[in-house]
């Protein structure tokens, strides 16, 4: 029997703006696809369903703006476990870990590396949602500078109207959307996965911020 | 408003012969002014311009078109104020609509190119073909490029007309057998505004032109050389139908309920969320209607490529290119999503099916 012990892995910061970001992606999905497709009709022009899944969309989408940005902030003044470097498996080592994790999740290799935090899958994985969400971000801000005046627009997303139409930035949009759908069904059944396996505390971790770690960490 | 008393008589009478009193004639100019946003202030100045004005030529080039522009432009309904501008103007050149034929016709275009060098409008209407040598359009045995050149080379300034003249439109829709280009494409630095649109508003062409009669320069224009009193404003937010988007009211199928209630047409595939341009004030065929009034949604044809880029017309996302026509976003989106819950549920049934063993953990 190892004796457990309790890290602290996940700072406050950390698990606040996850479950910012789960909120603002739920409101942002459910008010985008209208916004895509208006799923309800009103009854009387006294309504403002569209105008307030807009309103809704918008707001979700400055709150899940700032949330990343605290993100990307903690990554640099946080702790190891939310450091940028887990972004970037590039050195040696940490390419073989990947490859280790490969046989691992495709059920050829029953060895999985030990990771307190991220393991090197799991980083990688990371860099390429927040660039998922970055373009959700510039897309976004590119459709909505259409009705912007002002030169903050264009810097933000404007610039994106000179490179695609604008129905193929819509397509995009919304098709990145399913992108991320397809990241948290992995997410959450990894997380369940492990949970059941590992016996660590993952799921339980981005609530309380511990982790169980068998001896000295 | 003083000055516009000093009207000349003989003008007057040139109004009256057209059945245009003092009146109308200063309202068209007040309309005119509000069109290009310019102050009350301005009116007598354009009354005074256009009675002025030293009969400049303008030629009208024709290259690959459907004569869409022009019919805008004279609309068979009744002479209007609008044509008083063009008899402003010395029309020497016209496919469509001039009396000289064959070599008569095009030695009058060349008198307007050598005799009044730097002095003529020329007006394109069309697209000019670039691919094997631009065979693909010779009007008297010549290409248009070739044509184009010499004549708006020359000009004192230049006017594309329609979304083809401007940006090469359908002709240039893929897969652009043609090579088709706009006219600023196919010769870059001349003088040159677009006014883009299938077919472009009558009013704009009146509008730009009474603007280089009265300022001597062509109107203010955005980066894809259109008019900002045309192209500043978005159609979706000056569309009379804009209330029932809010609301969310939407017609779902021609001819349905909301259709006839006139409801928003967003569902339809409506592109005024995407389209700069001022339908919905200025209207077609003398203020009558315009698209979404009768019922149909903006196809954003004031824009490069709207015949690639702003379809399908009549839905809200592009198709997804490599899936075939009738693939959407959403049914891609959503198989893929399913693909991907198959694809862990199968993940986890493996998991469970095969041999019992510890998880081990590398350390």
């Amino acid at each position: 029997m190892h004796e457990l012990n309790r890290v602290y892995v996940w700072e406050f910061p950390i698990r606040l703006t996850h479950w910012i970001s789960f909120l603002c992606i739920i409101a942002l999905s459910i008010t985008g696809f209208y916004i895509a497709s208006p799923f309800a009709h009103a009854y009387s022009t006294n309504q403002y369903i569209m105008g307030w899944m807009r309103f809704i969309h918008f707001v979700s989408a400055y709150v899940f703006l700032m949330s990343l940005i605290i993100r990307v902030y903690w990554a640099f003044m946080g702790n190891k476990y939310a450091s940028w470097k887990v972004w970037f498996p590039f050195t040696g080592e940490r390419l073989r870990e990947l490859i280790g994790d490969f046989k691992f999740y495709t059920l050829i290799s029953r060895k999985h590396a030990h990771a307190v935090g991220h393991t090197v899958t799991a980083g990688l994985t990371y860099f390429f949602v927040f660039l998922l969400f970055a373009f959700e971000i510039v897309s976004g801000f590119a459709i909505y500078s259409l009705t912007q005046k002002g030169f903050i627009w264009p810097v933000l997303g404007g610039w994106l109207l000179s490179v695609w139409s604008i129905p193929t930035i819509r397509l995009l949009h919304h098709l990145s959307m399913y992108l991320i759908f397809v990241f948290i069904g992995m997410h959450l059944y990894i997380a369940w996965w492990l949970d059941s396996t590992e016996k660590n505390g993952v799921m339980g971790s981005i609530f309380s911020g511990y982790k169980f770690v068998a001896g000295k960490e | 408003m003083e000055k516009t008393n000093e009207l000349s008589s003989q003008f007057l009478e040139v109004l009256k012969y057209h059945g245009i009193s003092r009146r109308d004639f200063i309202k068209f100019c007040g309309g005119i002014a509000a069109l290009l946003g310019l102050s009350e202030l301005y009116i007598p100045q354009i009354a005074h311009a256009l009675e002025k004005a030293k009969k400049p030529s303008l030629v009208w080039l024709d290259f690959q078109n459907c004569a869409g522009d022009i019919e805008a432009l004279l609309r068979a309904s009744k002479p209007t104020i609008a044509e008083i501008v063009l008899d402003v103007l010395s029309v020497d050149y016209h496919a469509t609509i001039m009396a000289p034929a064959g070599k008569q016709a095009e030695k009058s275009l060349q008198d307007v190119v050598k005799n009044q060098k730097g002095k003529y409008i020329a007006i394109v209407d069309g697209a000019i073909p670039l691919k094997d040598g631009g065979v693909y359009a010779c009007i008297a045995g010549r290409t248009a490029i070739d044509i184009a050149r010499e004549v708006c080379g020359n000009a004192m300034a230049t006017i594309c007309v329609g979304t083809c003249a401007s940006f090469g439109g359908l002709p240039a829709a893929k897969p652009n057998p043609t090579g088709a280009v706009g006219v600023r494409e196919a010769i870059p630095g001349l003088t040159l505004i677009n006014l883009p649109g299938c077919p472009m508003n009558a009013e704009n062409i009146t509008a730009t032109i009474v603007h280089l009669l009265t300022f001597g320069t062509l109107p203010a224009t955005d980066k894809l050389n259109r008019p900002l009193f045309a192209h500043g404003k978005r159609i979706h937010d000056n569309c009379e139908r804009r209330a029932h988007y809010d609301a969310g009211q939407f017609v779902r199928e021609w001819g349905d309920e909301g259709h006839r209630q006139g409801w928003c047409l967003y569902e339809m595939g409506c592109k005024g969320p995407e389209a700069f341009y001022n339908c919905p004030t200025v209207k077609y065929n003398e203020r009558t209607s315009w698209p979404v009034q009768a019922g149909h949604g903006c196809l954003a044809c004031a824009v490069p490529n709207f015949w690639d880029t702003m379809t399908p017309f009549y839905r809200r996302l592009p198709n997804v290119p490599g899936f075939g026509v009738e693939s959407t976003a959403d049914k891609i989106g959503v198989g893929l999503a399913a693909a991907t819950a198959a694809g862990l549920a199968a993940h986890g049934i493996i998991r469970a099916l095969r041999p019992k063993g510890e998880d081990k953990e590398e350390s």
